[in-house]
């Protein structure tokens, strides 16, 4: 067993680092304050390949592997949670689910722009009435000769009022037989008539990040705009879900490890009692949780990574590294705040942020309730993976620079 | 068009570097591409891409030192080497160019030879100036544009005063300063090409010439004195107030 990172993946990490760093790190605190979107960071991210680096060349990608997204996840989650939240949705929920279940002509009219990052993607699943519950949908679409007419809301979006497409979800049989057979997956041009979208605001945190809802009315969608065959949108659906808890299981990675760098570098400037308080043991014990819980989550995502490159499904282990990050994550946040005293309650410092952006990943992209629901099922057997009509490609090197 | 670019790998400059027992040490702060050697990169770039040609970057050091190379390969150079041999220790900024020289006339044929104005850890920026001696070609220093117009080149020169027009004929070296915009990041399909690169190291024997030898001496390198730091928070009952008083305090003090 090799635990060594190619050359590859540290350049790449030093380079996604670099560029938050850069670009990002001056401005961050201006937009989170402001509740908006950096209006440049995602243009920028296109621009560099970040927004399509794990698809292979020929499909407008930059020909990295899985690990690769999750360390570019993790560096951009490092710096703020709304640069992951945006490869969350674009490459996790979106790009990657056409790469596994489009077409060839989908994958050339859809992938293609959304690698290249010249167009923008979210996934919407959520309704007002139901999350958790994906078999719940009831947004609707009704066939319609060589087209769907959508109608419905989804709530919660990311990218709602910014994306270009949304990979979504509908009901297309009110009466299937199970509720969860009667869905479809489509990929919907959001400029089309009948589409409304708006921000939602006054959200605890991911205040850099779009969120919002998208309402269709009688929008009408091509025949060749459904992704995989009718019925099989809630199959689809859950893959999608693996592909975005990856980004963010190694997202929250990165945030964690945001909290201890943090918290090592104040607690050894700031002096109580005549001591720095990294000499106090209550101190200790936090970082050192911390780093032990870095270290835990990073092993997640990298082995959850190294499992997608072979093309193994790993529901489960992206599961574990999605609870177990975003829960620690949030709890290194709180810890780092508790160690930045008062200073750690003002925004004149990151780990506050980094607190209320910890926590809509304990939520979102399947809450911990429904991760244990899945490991519980997985533990005693009640869960097994069966093959899918569509697998996610193993990676191959030199497949993926075509 | 042929251009070099000449690297040297530094402590990050992040790192905190001091002297212990008389050595320099700066912990286990990564080693990294000289920030104005980056400059100099994206400046070589820009001239490959305005008049076609190839980038080769070059660097003296140990086998490390292939990442400052990797570094300039990532974000766009053609090809890269690596000048090595134990002899090869304890130099001085003469004895760098000398081996530089060297360098590229095996090279041969270039006609741009680009370098960051300084590096940043033993600050002395003569190693452009001297390799160009030894070259017997033109040093265009502080160099913040350059114009390559047939066989010659016209450069501005970012000095203290001003800004200073020149011109000479190609062959030339170059040391850069910022004013090229800010070094691109390596891109994803440049950091491929430079992590599977293999990069050839060159011996003395293979640029023919024999160990040369410093001739300044280090004989000593000490931590500059620790200062005295006091802090004075100056209070008041508006901005203006407190503005003012700090106004008067920098005045007092002459600190303007
Ligand atoms: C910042 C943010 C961004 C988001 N982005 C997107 C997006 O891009 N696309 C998208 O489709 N959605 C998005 N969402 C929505 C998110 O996926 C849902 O909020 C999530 O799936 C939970 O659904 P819900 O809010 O309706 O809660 P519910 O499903 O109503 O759940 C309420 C509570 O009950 C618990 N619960 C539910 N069922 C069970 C059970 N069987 N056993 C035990 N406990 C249970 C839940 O864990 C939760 O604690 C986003 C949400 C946030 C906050």
């Amino acid at each position: 067993m090799d635990f060594t990172l190619s050359e590859e993946h540290n350049m790449l990490q030093r380079m996604v680092r670099d560029f938050s760093q850069k670009e990002i790190a001056p401005v961050i605190k201006e937009y989170d304050r402001k509740q908006e979107p950096i209006p440049f960071a995602l243009p920028r991210m296109g621009e560099l390949g970040i927004l399509g680096l794990c698809f292979p060349v020929r499909y407008g990608g930059q020909g990295m592997d899985y690990i690769s997204l999750g360390l570019a996840c993790e560096e951009l989650e490092a710096l703020d949670t709304s640069l992951r939240v945006a490869m969350s949705v674009h490459v996790g929920l979106c790009a990657t689910t056409i790469f596994q279940w489009g077409t060839e002509e989908q994958k050339q009219k859809f992938l293609i722009p959304l690698a290249k990052g010249e167009k923008l993607g979210c996934g919407a699943f959520t309704e007002p009435g139901c999350g958790s519950d994906v078999s719940a949908i009831r947004a609707s679409a009704k066939r319609a000769g060589d087209a769907y007419i959508l109608n419905g809301e989804k709530m919660w979006i990311s990218l709602a009022s910014k994306a270009d497409y949304a990979l979504l979800t509908m009901r297309t049989n009110k009466d299937a037989a199970k509720p969860s057979q009667g869905l479809s997956t489509f990929i919907v041009d959001l400029h089309s008539p009948g589409v409304t979208s708006g921000d939602i605001h006054g959200k605890l945190g991911v205040r850099a990040g779009s969120t919002g809802w998208i309402n269709f009315q009688d929008v009408r969608v091509p025949l060749e705009n459904r992704i995989g065959e009718e019925g099989e949108g809630f199959k689809i659906t859950m893959s999608a879900f693996d592909h975005g808890r990856y980004t963010v299981g190694s997202g929250a990675t990165g945030l964690l490890r945001a909290a201890l760098e943090a918290s090592v570098k104040y607690s050894q400037q700031r002096t109580t009692f005549g001591r720095a308080i990294s000499e106090y043991q209550l101190i200790q014990e936090k970082i050192a949780r911390i780093s032990q819980d870095y270290e835990i989550a990073r092993l997640l995502h990298l082995k959850a990574g190294w499992l997608q490159n072979q093309g193994e499904r790993c529901t489960r282990e992206i599961s574990f590294c999605k609870k177990f990050a975003t829960e620690a994550s949030f709890k290194a946040a709180d810890d780092a705040i508790q160690i930045h005293g008062a200073y750690g309650f003002s925004d004149e410092y990151d780990v506050e942020r980094y607190l209320r952006n910890a926590r809509g990943a304990i939520i979102y992209e399947g809450s911990s309730e429904i991760q244990t629901l899945i490991q519980a099922g997985y533990a005693l057997g009640q869960r097994e993976d069966k093959p899918l009509r569509c697998e996610l490609p193993a990676y191959d090197v030199e497949e993926w620079q075509k | 068009m042929k251009i070099v670019v000449c690297v040297k790998q530094v402590p990050d400059s992040a790192a905190k570097v001091v002297v212990e027992n008389g050595k320099v040490t700066w912990g286990d702060a990564p080693l990294v591409i000289n920030p104005w050697d980056e400059y100099a990169v994206e400046a070589a770039l820009q001239q490959k891409e305005a008049h076609g040609g190839t980038v080769t970057a070059i660097t003296m050091g140990g086998e490390s030192a292939k990442d400052a190379l990797k570094h300039a390969l990532a974000m766009g150079a053609d090809d890269a080497i690596l000048i090595s041999d134990p002899a090869l220790s304890n130099l001085d900024t003469q004895a760098t160019a000398q081996v530089l020289s060297a360098a590229i006339q095996k090279i041969g044929g270039v006609e741009l030879a680009f370098f960051g104005r300084q590096a940043i850890d033993g600050d002395a920026g003569l190693v452009p100036a001297q390799t160009a001696r030894l070259l017997d070609w033109p040093a265009l220093t502080l160099a913040s544009t350059i114009k390559v117009e047939g066989d010659s080149v016209r450069v501005e020169r970012a000095i203290e005063e001003g800004r200073q027009v020149v011109t000479a004929k190609l062959p030339a070296v170059f040391s850069l300063v910022k004013d090229f915009g800010e070094p691109r990041y390596p891109s994803f399909m440049g950091i491929r090409k430079a992590s599977r690169a293999v990069i050839p190291a060159w011996s003395l024997a293979e640029l023919s010439i024999s160990a040369p030898a410093a001739v300044i001496a280090w004989t000593e390198i000490t931590n500059p004195p620790s200062r005295e730091v006091k802090c004075d928070i100056v209070t008041g009952g508006s901005p203006e107030e407190i503005a003012e008083a700090l106004a008067d305090k920098i005045l007092a003090e002459k600190v303007l």
